[in-house]
């Protein structure tokens, strides 16, 4: 099944239409977004110069730290009069990514998103709960207008509060569950502990992503949760959730080529790789009025495949993400940058940045730990006041990351320091 | 009359301890009293020493969070009750004791307590009036 026939649409025919929609987002922003005209005059690129999809390789790039450099509405092509929601995401530093959206990007969004349901077996029937955040994040959101365009019942739970999810499961007949990959397994687990067992709930399948996992997470979902487990993937930057879509294949998640074109390209040139070679992917969304992307650098590690698929569709697929190739972490759907936990140490003034992060999966909910160097400055010999300063730095670092961290105070020293770029994180999430 | 203390900030995990004395010995300093305060995640360990001075610039050098503390050295005489009698004292002229352990050695005939308390000079000044024995910080560290 698709949801729309555009899906399974002739590769040529495809190609026509994505270059077309190129060149009107090229003459878009070029018109509209002074800074993305800039650095095309810079680079010597004028609209009529991208002539076919390879031409696309002319077009300078864009990255989380021009969305930074341009915060909030810079790279916006319309006026806040068009502009119908916002959302936002961490950055690499003290200020959010705010994204936002025409009417029209909306109703794409959500078009995009009923597809990314369908592809993974989910029809109108279906009983959809949301339990990825709503909010700022385009979890939520994003999956909500998907399933209500699908025609589907939704249960808008919003995440947390675990044992009514699962009393909402039971009660309501839920099918199909939307949340991160590890707040499925967490569900999983605390229905164990309740003595419910996948037999007690009408679940059959879940849409999960905003977060790496692997295979073996899966079959571990799967197993537990007894539904088919759907790998979906999206980044506020480009839209949220109903970027690229498994199909039951379960065989790399389809790019929905006629809004969003993919490339993948050697991290450190910038220059596309052949097909079937592992890079950076880099998005550019060619139906987008609001907040056009133009060749945006995703930092995920994948590899694309455009041989047809056994489900039918024409459109691309990259494979599950395989890494990143910055320090960003993904914790319980949240991005989380090292630099943001520097800064609220720095704002503390008597805490040295020297930190590592500490990540574990426990129970299957993403855990972080933050270990901070003591300094003989702030060493005061009191129990007390030591654990006083070990909750002043747990709420400095929440308050920025707005996820819940354990702090560790650590002795001076002790946190190895090297040349260069240093060693900030330990993942023990057995993610591969 | 106060005595220095090193009071030294250590994580919870095995070995510090054993790190940190060896360090001491390599130094020839001798510790004559020591006490550790403990959490899940850290202790502070509190070390009488016959020189505060040298170990304290050591310990600097090599890295480790340390702090030199005032703290008093309190005769208590040597039999049950002793130490109710010096603590109720204290009590009773509302000073307020932020910790205490026990020297090994004797001071004479008298049991010896080392006390940390939120204003050592002041408390000096009580515990002396009152008739309570200290000791110097000099014959702390040569005992």
């Amino acid at each position: 099944m698709v949801w729309n026939e555009i899906e399974k649409m002739d590769r040529e025919q495809l190609n026509e239409l994505q270059i077309a929609r190129l060149q009107e987002t090229v003459k878009w922003v070029w018109d509209k977004v002074p800074a993305y005209r800039q650095r095309m005059e810079g680079e010597g690129i004028r609209p009529e110069d991208i002539r076919s999809l390879d031409d696309l390789a002319l077009l300078p790039m864009t990255t989380k730290d021009d969305l930074r450099d341009n915060y909030p509405f810079g790279l916006f092509a319309v006026g806040p009069e068009e502009i119908v929601r916002v959302h936002a995401s961490s950055g690499t530093t003290g200020k959010p990514t705010v994204v936002g959206y025409t009417q029209e990007d909306i109703q794409n969004w959500a078009e995009v998103m009923a597809r990314t349901l369908v592809c993974g077996g989910a029809t109108k029937n279906d009983v959809v709960q949301i339990a990825y955040g709503y909010g700022l994040f385009t979890g939520g959101l994003g999956v909500h207008y998907g399933a209500e365009r699908l025609g589907a019942t939704v249960i808008p739970t919003s995440a947390g509060h675990t044992r009514r999810q699962i009393m909402l499961m039971q009660d309501l007949k839920t099918t199909v569950l939307a949340c991160t990959p590890s707040y499925a397994l967490y569900l999983a687990e605390t229905m164990g502990e309740l003595g419910i067992s996948s037999q007690d709930l009408s679940l059959r399948l879940g849409f999960l992503g905003a977060e790496p996992w692997s295979d073996a997470m899966r079959k571990q979902i799967e197993a537990a949760l007894g539904i088919d487990a759907i790998d979906i993937y999206g980044l506020s930057e480009i839209m949220g959730p109903g970027v690229a879509s498994e199909c039951l294949a379960k065989d790399g998640l389809h790019v929905f080529e006629d809004h969003f074109i993919a490339e993948v390209v050697d991290p450190a040139t910038g220059k596309p790789v052949e097909d079937g070679a592992q890079g950076e992917l880099v998005f550019t969304t060619i139906n987008k009025k609001g907040l056009p992307m133009i060749r945006y650098r995703t930092r995920d590690i994948t590899i694309l495949n455009r041989q047809p698929c056994s489900c039918g569709r024409t459109h691309a697929r990259i494979k599950k993400v395989l890494g990143r190739t910055d320090d960003m972490l993904i914790i319980r759907g949240v991005n989380i940058f090292p630099s943001q936990i520097e800064e609220a140490l720095l704002a503390m003034g008597h805490i040295e940045p020297h930190y590592v992060l500490v990540v574990d999966r426990e129970r299957g909910l993403d855990e972080l730990e933050v270990w901070v160097e003591l300094n003989r400055e702030a060493f005061i010999d009191e129990v007390r006041r030591i654990e006083e300063l070990e909750r002043q730095i747990k709420r400095g670092i929440e308050e920025t990351l707005g996820i819940g961290v354990q702090v560790r105070l650590v002795e001076p020293k002790t946190i190895a320091r090297s040349e260069g770029k240093a060693k900030r994180i330990i993942d023990r999430r057995e993610i591969k | 009359m106060k005595v220095k203390q090193l009071s030294i900030f250590l994580e919870n995990k095995s070995g510090r301890l054993a790190a940190l004395s060896r360090a001491l010995a390599e130094q020839n300093i001798n510790i004559r009293a020591l006490s550790l305060a403990d959490t899940a995640d850290f202790g502070i360990l509190r070390l009488i020493v016959d020189d505060p001075e040298k170990g304290y610039a050591f310990l600097k050098k090599e890295g480790f969070a340390v702090r030199l503390t005032d703290v008093l050295a309190v005769r208590v005489p040597d039999r049950p009750g002793g130490l109710a009698e010096v603590l109720n004292a204290i009590h009773q002229r509302g000073l307020n004791v932020e910790y205490m352990y026990a020297f090994v050695e004797k001071a004479g005939d008298d049991a010896l307590v080392i006390v940390r308390m939120d204003d050592p000079d002041n408390a000096i000044g009580i515990l002396q009036e009152m008739g309570v024995g200290l000791l110097t910080g000099d014959e702390v560290y040569a005992l």
